[in-house]
């Protein structure tokens, strides 16, 4: 039954790679869309049969299925086997539901192409699901490794799906590369678990960790889990292994919805949680995950502050949302860290296809400078992208609010007020630059383009890109491409059915999905962290930590920080009402006060630049003009030129016998073999 | 007796090469002569999976023995045997040949019969080297496969062919010498402790090496498998011979030839000599750690396509032997899987380069760009290769990488910690190349009007992408039966270990 689960995708996969080019785009499509709705299903009825599982013992709310044996080598063994917990069933839920809301969505979006990238865009996206839940369903180590490294795969297949423009391909291939790092400390930290508890299953380890006191020190729990953190932090895009997610952005915009926003990119946060345990009893890579996660959430916000590109600014902002994930595992708060997984996944996939809505409309346009006033032309997509703008800021009663809060009052209830000062900060710079990307793109006037943008560098990508595309296959790409902008803006279109269809259920989402985690404070019963508690109870080493009120915070203290940061909220919405509605030569003059800041928000702290200076250009020097023409060339083959050129020069009698005739080869060859064998026989 | 089934796989090919020389050469009879080798590398292809089929999965020992006195005054004998390390790499050569005939189909058209010879007089040299039990049969095949292979080379390469089989030659040559010594100071020693010349394996291993002795025996075998494996810095031979060479001599070479070496050290080097070789194992360690990184950068920054297979072969053989070195089962075993795994990948690696150079007349990464908009199913395969070439989970390189990791890491993490880093290296150097040559416009207009993959080229990288798949899903099925051989190696190198930690202590160092 789970195997089903990944299956689907992965048949859906196989039928448009293998045949999916030679059919219509309704049969590729509607292939792909039904392997993901019939997986969906699957997991709907999975979930619910665990349920009716009993919570208690720990380890009985569990549903396991061994597929087959994998590797097997002396002692180690390793199988390919799935396991259903209620961790990997919030999981499943959010990448199969809002997966197939992407799906549907893409039918529209991507109707531009030619039917046979119509069909490649599919398979990878089939492929990647199916990977993705391999990921989260794995019951031990290496199988959520072939997840952890397939859907690194398929990102770079997406994020380059338009593989003949430059930047795309080298955007899937850093993406790649920049995950490989990360893995690099996994597979490491994978070893070391194995050496340490001879098991790689999940459950096993978690039962084998909780037997042992926590460290106190830095040893080799602290090791084994740092180890595990450096490859979370290539996945889910921390400092310092970032700056793969900006250049994602390359990739059609569905793509950075599902994967870049709403799935692959927690699976760092999903893998701390499925690990909880064993963090646990390392606290000192915990502090240094919250640590990791509250900066990285606050650098990554004030680059979005100052980005034109629609996507680049959702791109940072996700990267900031994820290190209030971050956070939240750091602080042990486990269930709330999921929680906003979860929220996060309905209103990030939201902004991200409501963005990709207004690029469809603009025929390719990303640049914020050049929209404006788009609310009354794209009534759906400004209403649903306002709710999960208002989701994300924090506003009481959307689905942010509940679990970002969370998140805060853990921190500050844990006694890390500095982390939680970061939050809160945090929570502003989202405030204010969701809100100016919502004034810029739908409010104001449709400002043509300003002089400075073809300056900055920016483009339009996917414009150019399509085009690349209809030149080369001679076709005309019908929705999105051939217009120029110019012509464009006159005939923007609201999102057709299949896109509107999708924003309206995320938007719907944004909204109720934070009352699962309906905390005691206001009255709820917080069911999200009682259906969690079986995956998470044996994480929490205080006994009743869970609750948050035993960790030296109160009700009322709950409702102070509430309120708090509420405030911030409202405050962030009216800042950027002011800057970028009201009166836009404010923000100007604030940029133009700080020249310095402002180039340096740009260009997102020239991390880029300095691992280009630091790292690649002297890898690639050492290796050319060090390794190859010097060492290898000059040195190791020099030497070996230089014996066989004297034995060459005092052999020219020897050389009279290379006639270089080949039957001389043989005829002597087969002599002297006559020879030897005749010698011995005789 | 039953039937023979090694003797007869090492005899097929070669009567297949006496059948071709009844063929007439010439232009007309050229598909006469292909298929004629074809067909015989087939049935010997379907005899290995037989051997595979009939292979008792659960036994360290040697099966399907065939022992004849061969010249008893020096104890030499013909004995040849097969236990679960080289039984896929038997099958590695039965299933590498008939695809190497097949990929130089159409770019091999002078002295069609000469190379088909050559092809398969290669092939039973290879199988030879695998299954002697009598080094100095084994000895004989060693050499016997330079010969076929110098001839491959130096007849069918490219431009500077010449100069790389001669290096090939002598570099080899040099390796082998030094191990005939060593070959021959055994068989003495043999003498001097029964009283009569061997020169049997089993019987070897039963022999008591004096501890000065291993050391010097162990660097004389060692040095000749280094050369062959290629362990940095003995590797300059490799780029110039597979960059020379055509395609299926390349593809031989990476896929099977290579093996020669770490086969030598699993069979020979390390059994033979348990004290030594725990004595120098992190010194090899270090070189193939080196040759990993080594071989990494210098693939990365290379031009030419073929270089840069050429050097990752370095990098990954460099796993290879890591994992030997490291002495444990999960070591070895995967040390010996990833052997078949480099067979294939690169095998594969080098035959997609191949339908490359056919088609453009050029091997040069900068010459290419855009092919996936081309020859989308090429890509397509191409992609494939690269990533078991990675060591993407679920493809087979996985397997083997991991298990020689996990090896490294119980026996001494520093190694695996440095090895590890190869893991993002190939990355980097694979899918630079892969960007360069497949993504990106159309450069050319010669690449635009490239034919995608033919029917021929299906047949030739189905059974590749088969194996990756096969390898990376199941590894089991192979991994079963190469267990209680790498078993019976790993017993007897810990049973030395204590004796060799006293020795390393107060007997000479050399």
């Amino acid at each position: 039954m789970l195997l089903l689960i990944p299956l689907l995708p992965f048949l859906g996969f196989l039928a448009n790679a293998g045949f999916g080019r030679r059919v219509a785009k309704s049969v590729s499509g509607g292939v792909a869309c039904l392997a993901m709705l019939a997986s969906f299903a699957v997991s709907a009825v999975s979930v619910w049969r665990l349920t009716a599982l009993p919570a208690l013992p720990p380890g009985a709310r569990v549903v396991d299925q061994h597929v087959f044996d994998w590797i097997s080598s002396g002692e180690f063994h390793a199988s390919f086997s799935l396991r259903l917990d209620p961790l990997s069933a919030v999981m499943i839920l959010v990448v199969t539901g809002i997966g197939s809301l992407i799906h549907i969505y893409s039918t529209a979006y991507m109707h531009g192409e030619r039917d046979a990238e119509y069909a490649r865009y599919f398979s990878y996206l089939n492929l990647f699901a199916s990977f993705m839940l391999v990921l989260v369903l794995g019951s031990n180590f290496l199988v959520m490794f072939v997840g952890w490294e397939g859907v690194g795969l398929c990102s770079y297949l997406l994020i380059g799906f338009w593989y003949v423009k430059r930047s795309a391909s080298d955007a899937g291939k850093k993406a790649f590369i920049v995950n490989r790092v990360g893995d690099f400390g996994f597979i490491l930290g994978v070893l070391l678990v194995y050496g340490r508890f001879g098991t790689v299953d999940f459950q096993a380890v978690a039962r084998a960790a909780s037997q042992v006191a926590p460290e106190t020190a830095f040893g080799t729990l602290s090791v084994m889990t740092l180890l595990l953190f450096v490859g979370a932090t290539g996945k889910s895009a921390q400092i310092p292994l970032h700056v793969w997610l900006p250049d994602a952005m390359e990739g059609p915009t569905p793509v950075s919805a599902l994967i870049h926003a709403a799935t692959m990119v927690t699976a760092g946060v999903y893998m701390i949680g499925r690990n909880a345990v064993l963090f646990s009893h390392a606290p000192e890579t915990l502090s240094l995950v919250a640590g990791v996660g509250a900066v990285t959430a606050f650098l990554a916000g004030t680059v979005g502050l100052v980005q034109n590109d629609i996507k680049r600014v959702l791109a940072y902002s996700t990267v900031s949302q994820l290190g209030f994930m971050f956070l939240a595992m750091g602080v042990g708060a486990y269930a709330a860290g999921i929680l906003h997984l979860y929220t996060h996944a309905f209103f990030k996939a939201l902004l991200f296809l409501g963005s990709g809505a207004v690029i469809h409309a603009l025929a390719g346009e990303q640049d914020l400078r050049r929209m404006g006033g788009l609310r009354k032309e794209l009534p759906v997509t400004y209403w649903t992208f306002v709710i999960g703008a208002v989701a994300i800021a924090g506003v009481p009663g959307l689905a942010g609010f509940f679990s970002k809060d969370e998140i805060l009052y853990r921190t500050y209830a844990g006694g890390h007020t500095f982390l939680w000062a970061l939050g809160l900060a945090t929570s502003l710079l989202t405030a204010i630059y969701m809100f100016r990307l919502v004034f810029l793109a739908f409010h104001g006037e449709r400002a043509q383009a300003e002089p400075d943008s073809r300056a900055s560098g920016l483009r339009s990508p996917e414009l150019a890109t399509s085009d690349g595309v209809a030149r080369q296959s001679g076709e005309a790409a019908e929705a999105a491409s051939p217009e120029s902008p110019a012509t464009v803006h006159r005939h923007v279109h609201d999102a057709p059915p299949a896109m509107a269809l999708a924003l309206i259920v995320l938007a719907f989402g944004s909204v109720v999905a934070g009352y699962a985690g309906l905390p005691h404070a206001l009255g709820g019963s917080n069911p999200w962290e009682r259906f969690l508690a079986p995956s998470f109870e044996e994480a929490q080493l205080q006994p009743d930590a869970g609750t948050g009120e035993a960790a030296g915070g109160s009700e009322r203290g709950e409702l102070a920080l509430m309120a708090v940061s509420s405030v911030v909220a409202f405050t962030g919405i009216a800042v950027a009402a002011v800057c970028f509605l009201k009166r836009r030569d404010l923000a100007r003059a604030v940029a133009e006060r700080f020249p310095g800041v402002r180039a340096m928000l740009l260009n997102k702290y020239y991390v880029d630049e300095i691992y280009d200076a630091a790292i690649v250009q002297p890898i690639r020097l050492v290796s050319e003009h060090g390794l190859w023409r010097v060492v290898d060339a000059r040195g190791i083959d020099g030497a070996v030129n230089g014996v066989g050129d004297s034995v060459w020069g005092s052999s020219a009698i020897l050389r009279r016998a290379q006639t270089g005739s080949v039957r001389a080869y043989a005829a002597s060859f087969f002599l002297g073999v006559v020879l030897i064998v005749g010698y011995y026989l005789w | 007796m039953s039937f023979p089934v090694l003797s007869s796989l090492i005899a097929l090919p070669i009567v297949g090469a006496l059948l071709l020389l009844v063929v007439r050469d010439g232009d007309r009879h050229e598909e006469v002569i292909r298929r004629i080798a074809l067909v015989v590398s087939g049935l010997v292809f379907a005899e290995t999976l037989l051997l595979w089929a009939e292979f008792d999965a659960a036994s360290a020992e040697f099966q399907f023995v065939e022992r004849y006195a061969w010249i008893p005054s020096f104890g030499i004998s013909y004995a040849v045997g097969v236990d679960g390390i080289s039984l896929f790499l038997i099958a590695l050569t039965g299933v590498l040949t008939p695809l190497a005939l097949l990929s130089s189909w159409e770019s091999v058209h002078t002295r069609t019969r000469a190379f088909c010879m050559f092809v398969l007089l290669l092939e039973s040299a290879m199988i030879g080297v695998f299954v002697s039990l009598d080094l100095f049969l084994f000895y004989v095949f060693w050499d016997a496969m330079l010969i076929p292979m110098y001839f491959l080379i130096g007849i069918w390469g490219y431009e500077r062919r010449v100069y790389a089989a001669i290096k090939f030659m002598l570099y080899t040559m040099a390796g082998s010498v030094l191990m005939l010594l060593a070959i021959v100071g055994l068989a003495w020693l043999h003498y001097g402790a029964t009283g009569r010349y061997s020169f049997d394996v089993l019987e070897m291993y039963a022999l008591t090496v004096p501890t000065n002795l291993q050391f010097w025996f162990f660097l004389a075998f060692a040095l000749a498998f280094a050369i062959k494996v290629p362990l940095v810095p003995f590797h300059t031979w490799l780029p110039d011979a597979h960059v020379e060479a055509p395609t299926a001599g390349s593809v031989i070479l990476a896929g099977v030839l290579l093996k020669m070496g770490t086969y030598g050290l699993v069979r020979f080097a390390f059994p033979l000599f348990p004290m030594a070789a725990t004595f120098f194992a992190p010194y090899l360690a270090t070189l193939a750690v080196v040759g990993i990184i080594y071989g990494a950068l210098v693939a990365m920054v290379q031009p030419d396509l073929k270089k840069l297979v050429a050097y990752s072969s370095v990098s990954h053989l460099g796993f290879v032997v890591l994992g030997i070195a490291a002495m444990n089962t999960q070591g070895l075993q995967g040390a010996v899987y990833q052997m078949l795994n480099h067979g294939v990948s690169t095998g594969g690696l080098f035959l997609i380069v191949g339908m490359l150079s056919d088609r453009r007349h050029t091997r040069a990464i900068a010459d290419f760009g855009g092919l996936k908009a081309v020859t989308p199913r090429l890509v397509a395969v191409f992609l494939i290769v690269t990533l078991s070439s990675i060591g993407l989970p679920g493809l087979n390189g996985f397997v083997g990488e991991f298990l020689i990791l996990l090896g490294a890491f119980t026996w001494d993490p520093r190694f695996a910690v440095c090895a590890a880093t190869g893991v993002i290296l190939s990355a980097v150097y694979m899918l630079w190349m892969f960007q360069r040559v497949n993504y990106g416009p159309v450069t050319d207009e010669k690449t635009a009007a490239l034919a995608d993959l033919q029917p021929r080229e299906w047949a030739v990288l189905v059974p590749i992408v088969v194996l990756v798949v096969l390898m990376g899903v199941a590894p089991n099925l192979f991994l079963r039966p190469i267990e209680p051989s790498v078993q019976r190696i790993v017993d007897r190198l810990q049973e030395a270990a204590p004796a060799a930690i006293q020795a390393r202590d107060h007997v000479f160092i050399p």
